[in-house]
């Protein structure tokens, strides 16, 4: 076997130009699809890196209504039977195997309502905090202060914004201290949060996801305490948990789903909890992603039958060139069998060296694309060694009609030629 | 007894006539035998040789290698026969021009399944048996015809066969080179190989031990008055 890919090796290097050409075609097919592998593989990374980027894999388990989330935005819209979160509740959600951290909330989209001095901002998330809030869902403060456990214990009208919302609403003036109007109740802003990723693209978190679909114009944060006086008192609360890793992310979602559901009186009611899947958006996207790409691999994938067909011809060729060598094997006892070995070993290692030249130039290609167009890619090494014996494979199956010509050869018609 | 062929007939048959190549040859030879098989190109003698070789097989008749029927064997067996019991030297040398002498001297032992130390090794030994020392790892192209035979006959007994069956070794060769390769078959000989050699020069025939004529595919056993005709016409040593 060594014997036989050491003369493989002799054979190819005799023949340099001719075997590149060859190569040649499978070169091309493995290099399309390693690169368009690659970019799969950096899409699916970068969706991936964006929801444990986000790092603090918290999943929102929030009201829904037939698959949307449900939306309080005045007192006829509270659903009925739904509790407030007991205390109880959440130490059966904190007990949950795979989560770390449970906050609840109240939220509401508003439409119109808030202002400060001549501004007014409209299209705004409102959320009723608890103390562990901030830390939970990864906010950072930029300025002020957070909430302290008198402003809870006071009813204090204390707000902290986003830099949305502060950005909107001030105009770039500094709002601390300032006194913005909520529902007719002023409010004194006391800190500026940020979320504590910096991160760009699209989704970053739970809150990121939510905004960017409701398309608000930022987030006002109020002391839970402080709800009922611009809203109303017992208004059903969303739940925020904070899984033990990503993978654990869907599992603490929908644990924490049921033990809340199992809580609603009203069992005929349309409105539930359920988890945010965001595992399930990410694989929904990269599946959609993957479903796309699938399509030009296939054509990649011709290229190389087209590249295989090529190494079947040159094969052809060489069996015909080297007559006199099967000849004279044969003649001083080689079997068949060695025959076939032999030359099924040349083009094995051909298509196989096609194909790690394939995977190179595939691997160089989408840099050159990343370098273009900042499409992020990501080296995929289970496909690239797949490649690697997928091409191999082309040599084996293309090889074998060449490798049985040469192996049935007659000795003796095969000396006599010249 | 080495080889025995017994009544062989071989014709050639095509789809429109039957072209009878061999007529009832019978031809014995035993160990330790030089025997030379002479005659014009057509008479059939390469087909002879091919038989003799487990290349081709008879139309007719048995054939026995070390008392071993060899015409029941498959293809299989019979390359195995061509490994170890046969060693073959053919006109144009048939050396693989891209490897080295040493390679294709070893080139059988890869067959064999000889271990790549041990290969060199024999490789070795036989090109230095042949007087190529020095020249072991030539590429056949930098070879002259005399050397390049010289290694084809190193390679044909690198695996220690009993017989060696020449196909016009001296075809390609020059008379000095020619000269020097029949000492090196009489040395194999007298070291005890049997050798069954074809030619059509009569000088080449006359170093052999005995010598057959054949002709239209007919065997005939030259008699000594044909020899010593021979020799008086100065065939030895051209």
């Amino acid at each position: 076997m060594i014997e036989n890919i050491r003369l493989a090796f002799q054979g190819i290097w005799s023949h340099k130009m001719r075997s590149f050409l060859t190569m040649l075609g499978i070169i091309i097919g493995i290099a399309s699809i390693i690169a368009i592998v690659s970019t799969i593989q950096g899409t699916n990374n970068a969706l991936k890196e964006q929801l444990v980027g986000s790092g603090n894999n918290t999943v929102n388990v929030s009201l829904t209504q037939g698959g949307e989330d449900y939306q309080i935005y005045d007192s006829s819209s509270i659903p009925s039977g739904i509790p407030v979160i007991s205390e109880d509740t959440r130490q059966r959600i904190l007990a949950l195997d795979n989560v770390e951290k449970v906050t609840s909330y109240n939220i509401r989209f508003v439409s119109e309502g808030v202002y400060y001095r001549d501004q007014s901002l409209s299209e705004f998330n409102i959320y009723g905090i608890d103390m562990d809030y901030f830390d939970t869902v990864s906010y950072s403060l930029k300025t002020g202060r957070e909430f302290l456990q008198e402003d809870f214990d006071e009813y204090r009208r204390v707000i902290i914004v986003d830099q949305t919302a502060s950005d909107n609403l001030f105009q770039g003036a500094n709002p601390l201290g300032r006194t913005v109007e909520i529902n007719n109740q002023p409010f004194t802003v006391v800190g500026v949060v940020y979320k504590s990723s910096t991160y760009e693209p699209n989704i970053e978190n739970v809150d990121d996801y939510l905004t960017n679909a409701s398309g608000s114009n930022g987030i006002f944060f109020m002391p839970k305490k402080t709800w009922p006086i611009v809203f109303q008192y017992d208004e059903p609360e969303n739940v925020v948990v904070k899984a033990t890793s990503t993978e654990e992310m869907t599992k603490a979602g929908q644990k924490t789903a049921t033990i809340l559901n199992e809580t609603i009186t009203n069992k005929n009611s349309s409105v539930t909890y359920s988890a945010e899947d965001l595992l399930g958006i990410v694989k929904k996207q990269q599946d959609l992603a993957n479903a796309s790409n699938m399509q030009l691999i296939w054509i990649a994938g011709i290229s190389l039958l087209v590249g295989g067909i090529g190494v079947m011809n040159i094969m052809l060729v060489s069996v015909t060139e080297r007559t006199n060598e099967i000849g004279l094997k044969k003649a001083i006892g080689a079997r068949k069998s060695a025959i076939l070995w032999q030359f099924l070993t040349e083009a094995a290692v051909l298509t196989s060296l096609g194909g790690i030249l394939g995977v190179g130039s595939g691997i160089a290609m989408s840099q050159v694309i990343h370098r273009f167009t900042g499409i992020l890619v990501g080296i995929n090494w289970p496909a690239a060694i797949i490649a690697v014996l997928f091409s191999m494979g082309i040599g084996i199956v293309f090889g074998l009609l060449p490798s049985m010509q040469a192996s049935n050869l007659d000795p003796i018609e095969a000396l006599r030629r010249e | 007894m080495v080889l025995k062929l017994d009544h062989i007939d071989k014709d050639y048959i095509t789809p429109k006539l039957i072209v009878p190549v061999l007529h009832d040859v019978t031809l014995h030879v035993e160990e330790g035998e030089y025997v030379a098989i002479m005659g014009p190109s057509g008479s059939g003698k390469s087909t002879l040789m091919n038989i003799i070789g487990c290349l081709d097989r008879p139309t007719k008749g048995t054939y026995e290698l070390n008392g071993e029927n060899v015409l029941n064997k498959n293809d299989r067996d019979m390359a195995a026969i061509r490994l170890n019991n046969l060693g073959f030297v053919f006109q144009n040398f048939q050396l693989l021009s891209r490897q080295s002498a040493l390679d294709n001297v070893a080139l059988p032992l890869v067959y064999a399944g000889v271990r790549k130390r041990e290969r060199i090794k024999r490789a070795k030994a036989a090109l230095t048996r042949v007087g190529l020392q020095d020249r072991m790892s030539f590429t056949p192209a930098q070879l002259s015809g005399g050397q390049k035979q010289r290694v084809a006959i190193a390679r044909a007994m690198v695996n220690n066969p009993r017989l060696l069956l020449a196909d016009e070794p001296t075809g390609a060769l020059d008379s000095r080179s020619s000269t020097a390769l029949m000492q090196l078959f009489e040395e194999l000989n007298q070291e005890g190989v049997t050798i069954v050699m074809i030619t059509h020069a009569p000088e080449i025939a006359s170093y052999a031990k005995r010598v057959c004529n054949i002709f239209d595919g007919v065997l005939t056993e030259r008699t000594d008055s044909d020899r010593t005709r021979i020799e008086a016409a100065g065939g030895k040593g051209l």
